[in-house]
C-alpha cells in the first residue's frame, strides 16, 4: 500500500463485488478503496473485466455478489441515474455524447437532477425557471472553460474534434456534481499533444473539485505518471495492487501482460 | 364438446396462415431488422394475382390451386422490388426508425395502387373455390378439406424452410448474414443477394397464405393485408421475432387466441385480445417466447 | 444574450397575439360570406386540429426519438371524452343552445378533461410500453392504439356509429359539442387560442430542462442515465405530456365534426386522420422542429383539400387525376422520396424563427444564386 494521506471513511468502497454472466464469472471478489483527493488506475489485459467493474460502479449491470458503497452508503440495487446523484458519474471508453445537441446543452442536461424548478415554472416562464436558467448557464459555461471549451459553446457536439468530445465528456460527468469520477479509457485513439492536453486536464480536475477519480487506461506511460495507486485485473480477478512502481515489477502482473501461455486474449468480449 | 373441437380447428387453420405469413415478417426482421410492414399488402398482392390466374389456369385445364405459382413468382418479384426501389436506399442512410418509416410509406403505397389500378379499383372482388368442399366428420365435427389443406400445407412449408435454412448454403448464408452482417461480408457471404433471397421467400410465402386465407373467406380487398399483416406481426413477435420456430409458435397462438375469444367471449373484441397477448408477451419476455434477450452493449 | 431571448419572446408574443386578433376580427367582418363561413373556417378548424397532433407527436418522435403508432388512439379518447362530457351536460339541462357563458365554460372544460384523461391513458400506456425500445415500442404502442380504438367501439355509451346511447349514425351535433357552420365562425377563436396556447406550451416544454433530458435521451440513452438523467421517468412524462395534446386535439375535432366515428382513428385507413398520417406530417417537417410540424400540417392540409376539391385538378392529365382519388399514394411516394435524401425531414431540426428566419432566409437565396449545388448546406449553415 502507498503511502497517501486518506480520511477514515473512503469516498468510494467496494465490498467483494462481482458479477457472473450464465455461469461465467466476469468479475469477482473485487475490493477498492478509493479516498477523497485520489487518484487511482484500474489496469488489467483485454477483456479482464475493467469495464465491468465501471458498469458495476454505476449501476448498469445489478452485482451478482458483494457491494458498492459511497461515503458509507450501500447503493446496491439502485439504477443508474441514482448512482449519479448519489454521487458517480463516469465517461466511456466510446465516446456518448448527445451528439445533436450543443456543446452547452450536452453540460446542461447533466445539470438535470439539480436544477429544481418544476414542470408548472417551465410551462409559464416563471422567476424561478429563469433563475435557474441563468444559474445554469454560468455554471455551465464555467465548467466549458475549465476545458477551453468556451468559445464551442453553441456548436452542436459532433462538429468537435476527437480530442475535445473526450473533454467535453469530462465536463459533462463533472455537471453531474459528483464525489468520484470513473474515467473509462479516457486517452484512447489520441494522439501525444493530445493525451498532454488530458493529463493537464485530469490534474486541475482533481485539483478544482477535489473528488476520486478511477481511471482505467491501457497507456501505461499514463498510468504510471498519473496514479498514485494501481489495481490489476485479469480474468476478474485482482492480481495486483499498490503503487505505480510495485506493480511495474510485479511478477504476476508482467505475466498477465505479456503471457507465459497463449491464451491471453480470451473473454475479449466481458469488457 | 364439439364447439371446443370446432373452435380448435378454425383456430389452427387460422394459426397455420398466421404462421405463414409471420415467416415473411420473422425471416426479413431477423437478416435486416426491419419490419416489413409491407408484407400484409404482398398478401393482397398474392390475392389479386390468384384472382387474376385462376381464370387462366381453369382454361387450361389445370387445377384452380395451381394459380399458386404465378402468384409466388409475383409476390417475390414486388418483394424483391421493394427491397431494391425503397428499402436499401434507406437503409444506407438512415436509422432504424427511417427504414420502419418508409416499410410503412411501401405498406400506404402498395394500398393506394392497388385502388389507383383500374382493372382493381377500391371494392372488393370475389375469389371462386379452390379446393372441393365436404369433409371428415370428427367427433361429431366436419373438418372440411380446406381446412386440413391449410394445416397440412402450412406445416409442409415450415418444415421445408427450417431444413433449408439449417441445411442449405443459402440458408446459412442466412443465418450468418443475421448474427453478424459484417463477419459474413468478410467470409465472402454477399450480403445483398441473402438479403433478395430471404425477401423473395418470405413474399412467396404470403402467397402462399394468401392462397390459404382466400380458400376460406373468398373476398379480396386492397387492404385485406393490414389487420391480416398486423395479426401476423404480432404473431412473429409474440413466438420470437427472427427465429423460424418462434414463428409458427406464434401463428398458432395467435390463432388459437382469436377463434377461442371470437367462440367464447366476444367476436368485436378479438382485436383487443390478440393485442393485448402481444402486450403481456412483450412485457414478460420482450424478445417473444422463444427469443433470447440480448442487453446493449456499453 | 438575455436581452435578444427578452427581444424573442416580445416579438413572438406580439405576433402571435395580433395573428389571433385579425383572425378574430375577420371572423366578424365576413362572418356572412359563404366562402368564409363554409371553406375557411372549417379548414382552420382542421388546421388546427392537424397542427396541435402533429407538434405533439414530434415531442415523442422528434424530440425523444421513439416511433410511436397510436397518437391517434390518444386522440380518439380526447375526442370521446370532450363529446361525452358535452353530451352529458346538455342532457342534464346545463344548456341548450350553443351559446353563452356557460357553454363557453363547458367547452373549455371538455377541452382541458379531454387532454387529461388523454394524459392519464398516456401514463397508464407509457409505463409499460416505453420499457421497450425502438420496434419494440412502436410495435407495443400500435397494439395499444388498437385496443383503445376496439374498446371505445365496444364501449356500450359511445359505440360504433354516434354517441346517442347505441342508436346508429345519430349526428353528434344535433345533440352535443359537435358544430355546424355558423357555430365554427361564433368559436373560431377558441379554436386559434386553444392551439396558440398549446404549440406555445410544448415549446416551453422542450425548451427547458425536461426538452433538454428529452433530447439527450433521443442522443443516447445511455449516456443520459450516467449524465443523471432519471430516463424512465422522462419518457412517461414526456409520452403522457404529448398523449395530453393529442387529447385536445381530439376534442378540437369532436367539436369541428358532426358525427363521432372510431374509424377515423384506426391505424391505417384512407381518410386525413390516422396515426400513420400523423407520422407522414411529422417527419415532413422535420423530427424535432415544431415550427417544421406546424408548417407540414397546414401544407398537409392545404394539399389534401385541393386534391380532393381544388378545380385545377380537372385540368390535370387523366392519369394523374386518377392518382389523386388516393391521396395517399402521393403521400407514400413522397415521404419515401423524403426519409432518402434528408432522414431527419424537410426541415429537420430547424426552428423557424421570426427574428432570425427573414434573414437567414434572404442569405440562403443569395447562396442559391452564388452555387446552385448548395442548396441543403446553405440551409444548415444558416440554420447554426
Amino acid at each position: 500500500m502507498s503511502e497517501v494521506k486518506r480520511e477514515d471513511t473512503p469516498v468510494l468502497e467496494t465490498r467483494g463485488l462481482g458479477i457472473s454472466f450464465g455461469g461465467l464469472k466476469a468479475v469477482q471478489d473485487f475490493n477498492i478503496k478509493l479516498y477523497k483527493g485520489e487518484l487511482a488506475g484500474l489496469i488489467g489485459p483485454n477483456g479482464a473485466g475493467k469495464t465491468t467493474v465501471f458498469n458495476l460502479l454505476t449501476g448498469v449491470y445489478v452485482p451478482t455478489e458483494g457491494s458498492v458503497l459511497l461515503n458509507g452508503e450501500v447503493l446496491n440495487g439502485k439504477k443508474t441515474h441514482q448512482f449519479v446523484a448519489a454521487g458517480i458519474a463516469r465517461t466511456f471508453q466510446n465516446i456518448r455524447l448527445f451528439k445533436q445537441m450543443s456543446v452547452i446543452d450536452n453540460v446542461k442536461a447533466a445539470f438535470a437532477k439539480d436544477i429544481k424548478y418544476r414542470m408548472g415554472a417551465a410551462l409559464f416562464r416563471t422567476p424561478a425557471y429563469w433563475k435557474a436558467e441563468a444559474a445554469m448557464e454560468e455554471r455551465a459555461l464555467e465548467l466549458l472553460d475549465i476545458f477551453n471549451l468556451k468559445e464551442f459553446a453553441n456548436q452542436s457536439a459532433s462538429s468537435l474534434p476527437y480530442g475535445a468530445q473526450r473533454k467535453l465528456e469530462i465536463a459533462r460527468a463533472l455537471a453531474t456534481d459528483m464525489k468520484v469520477l470513473l474515467l473509462d479509457e479516457p486517452a484512447a485513439g489520441m494522439n501525444p499533444t493530445e493525451t498532454a492536453e488530458l493529463v493537464e486536464c485530469i490534474s486541475i480536475v482533481r485539483e478544482r473539485f477535489g473528488i476520486a477519480i478511477l481511471l482505467i487506461e491501457h497507456d501505461m506511460s499514463l498510468v504510471m505518471k498519473l496514479c498514485e495507486r494501481i489495481t490489476v485485473l485479469d480474468y476478474g480477478q485482482t492480481i495486483a495492487e499498490g503503487g505505480p512502481e510495485e506493480i511495474a515489477n510485479n511478477p504476476r502482473v508482467i505475466t498477465a501482460y505479456l503471457g507465459e501461455n497463449d491464451d491471453g486474449e480470451d473473454g475479449e468480449n466481458l469488457a | 364438446m364439439g364447439e371446443f373441437l370446432q373452435t380448435l380447428f378454425v383456430g389452427l387453420r387460422l394459426g397455420s396462415v398466421y404462421a405463414l405469413i409471420a415467416l415473411g415478417y420473422t425471416m426479413v426482421y431477423g437478416i435486416i431488422r426491419l419490419i416489413n410492414f409491407a408484407h400484409g399488402d404482398f398478401i393482397m398482392v398474392g390475392g389479386y394475382t390468384l384472382i387474376f390466374t385462376v381464370p387462366l389456369m381453369t382454361a387450361a385445364g389445370m387445377p384452380a390451386w395451381m394459380a399458386v405459382i404465378i402468384a409466388i413468382l409475383v409476390c417475390a418479384l414486388v418483394g424483391v422490388g421493394v427491397e431494391l426501389i425503397a428499402y436499401r436506399p434507406v437503409r444506407k442512410k438512415g436509422t432504424n426508425m427511417t427504414a420502419l418509416i418508409t416499410a410503412i410509406a411501401m405498406s400506404l403505397f402498395l394500398e393506394n395502387l392497388a385502388q389507383a389500378i383500374p382493372a382493381i379499383g377500391p371494392n372488393p372482388m370475389v375469389a371462386g373455390t379452390f379446393f372441393e368442399s365436404g369433409g371428415f366428420r370428427v367427433a361429431g365435427v366436419t373438418l372440411d378439406y380446406t381446412t386440413i389443406y391449410t394445416i397440412a400445407v402450412s406445416a409442409v412449408v415450415m418444415l421445408l424452410l427450417y431444413v433449408f435454412t439449417q441445411k442449405t448454403k443459402m440458408g446459412r448464408a442466412m443465418r450468418c448474414v443475421s448474427e453478424d452482417k459484417s463477419a459474413a461480408i468478410l467470409m465472402g457471404i454477399s450480403v445483398n443477394k441473402t438479403v433478395l433471397t430471404t425477401f423473395a421467400i418470405g413474399s412467396g410465402l404470403a402467397a402462399v397464405a394468401a392462397l390459404m386465407y382466400i380458400a376460406q373467406y373468398p373476398s379480396v380487398y386492397t387492404t385485406i393485408g393490414s389487420l391480416l399483416g398486423l395479426k401476423a406481426f404480432v404473431a412473429a413477435v409474440v413466438g420470437g421475432i427472427g427465429i423460424v420456430p418462434g414463428a409458427m409458435l406464434g401463428g398458432l397462438v395467435i390463432g388459437l387466441v382469436e377463434s377461442f375469444s371470437t367462440a367464447y367471449i366476444s367476436s368485436s373484441l378479438t382485436d383487443t385480445f390478440v393485442f393485448l397477448i402481444l402486450i403481456i408477451v412483450l412485457l414478460i419476455k420482450p424478445a417473444g417466447i422463444l427469443g433470447k434477450n440480448v442487453g446493449e452493449k456499453v | 444574450m438575455k436581452k435578444t431571448i427578452r427581444r424573442g419572446y416580445l416579438v413572438n408574443t406580439a405576433v402571435l397575439v395580433a395573428v389571433y386578433i385579425l383572425c378574430v376580427v375577420l371572423a366578424n367582418v365576413f362572418s356572412e360570406v359563404s366562402n368564409f363561413k363554409l371553406i375557411l373556417t372549417p379548414s382552420i378548424w382542421q388546421c388546427c386540429y392537424l397542427i396541435i397532433l402533429a407538434a405533439s407527436l414530434n415531442l415523442v418522435l422528434g424530440f425523444m426519438g421513439q416511433l410511436s403508432l397510436g397518437h391517434c388512439g390518444f386522440m380518439a379518447i380526447g375526442a370521446y371524452t370532450a363529446a361525452l362530457i358535452s353530451l352529458a351536460f346538455q342532457r342534464a339541462g346545463v344548456y341548450d343552445e350553443k351559446s353563452g357563458i356557460v357553454f363557453v365554460l363547458i367547452l373549455f372544460l371538455c377541452v382541458i378533461c379531454a387532454g387529461v384523461l388523454a394524459a392519464m391513458f398516456g401514463v397508464l400506456v407509457g409505463i409499460p410500453a416505453l420499457r421497450l425500445k425502438g420496434d419494440y415500442l412502436a410495435i407495443i404502442t400500435l397494439g395499444f392504439g388498437l385496443i383503445i380504438v376496439n374498446v371505445i367501439n365496444n364501449l356500450p355509451f359511445a359505440g360504433q356509429n354516434g354517441l346517442a346511447e347505441g342508436v346508429a349514425s345519430s349526428s353528434l351535433y344535433q345533440n352535443g359539442l359537435g358544430f355546424g357552420t355558423t357555430a365554427k365562425v361564433t368559436y373560431l377563436w377558441v379554436a386559434l387560442a386553444v392551439t396558440i396556447i398549446c404549440v406555445a406550451l410544448m415549446f416551453m416544454f422542450i425548451r427547458s430542462k425536461y426538452g433538454r433530458a428529452v433530447r439527450a435521451i433521443r442522443d443516447d440513452e445511455i449516456a443520459a442515465s450516467a449524465a443523471g438523467i432519471n430516463t424512465g421517468y422522462y419518457k412517461v412524462l414526456t409520452f403522457a405530456f404529448s398523449a395530453f395534446f393529442a387529447g385536445i386535439a381530439g376534442a378540437l375535432y369532436a367539436c369541428s365534426n358532426s358525427t363521432l366515428s372510431t374509424a377515423s382513428f384506426s391505424f391505417t385507413n384512407g381518410s386525413i386522420l390516422n396515426s400513420t398520417f400523423v407520422v407522414v406530417m411529422v417527419v415532413l417537417g422535420g423530427m424535432g422542429s415544431l415550427t417544421g410540424s406546424i408548417v407540414s400540417a397546414v401544407i398537409m392540409f392545404v394539399l389534401n383539400y385541393q386534391i380532393a376539391n381544388g378545380s385545377w385538378v380537372s385540368s390535370l392529365p387523366g392519369f394523374i387525376q386518377g392518382v389523386f382519388t388516393y391521396p395517399m399514394l402521393v403521400y407514400a411516394i413522397v415521404l419515401v422520396i423524403i426519409i432518402m435524401f434528408r432522414p431527419k425531414g424537410i426541415f429537420g431540426t430547424y426552428e423557424f424563427s421570426l427574428l432570425r428566419t427573414p434573414g437567414e432566409f434572404v442569405r440562403w437565396i443569395k447562396g442559391l444564386g452564388g452555387k446552385k449545388k448548395a442548396k441543403p448546406e446553405g440551409k444548415e449553415a444558416a440554420a447554426q
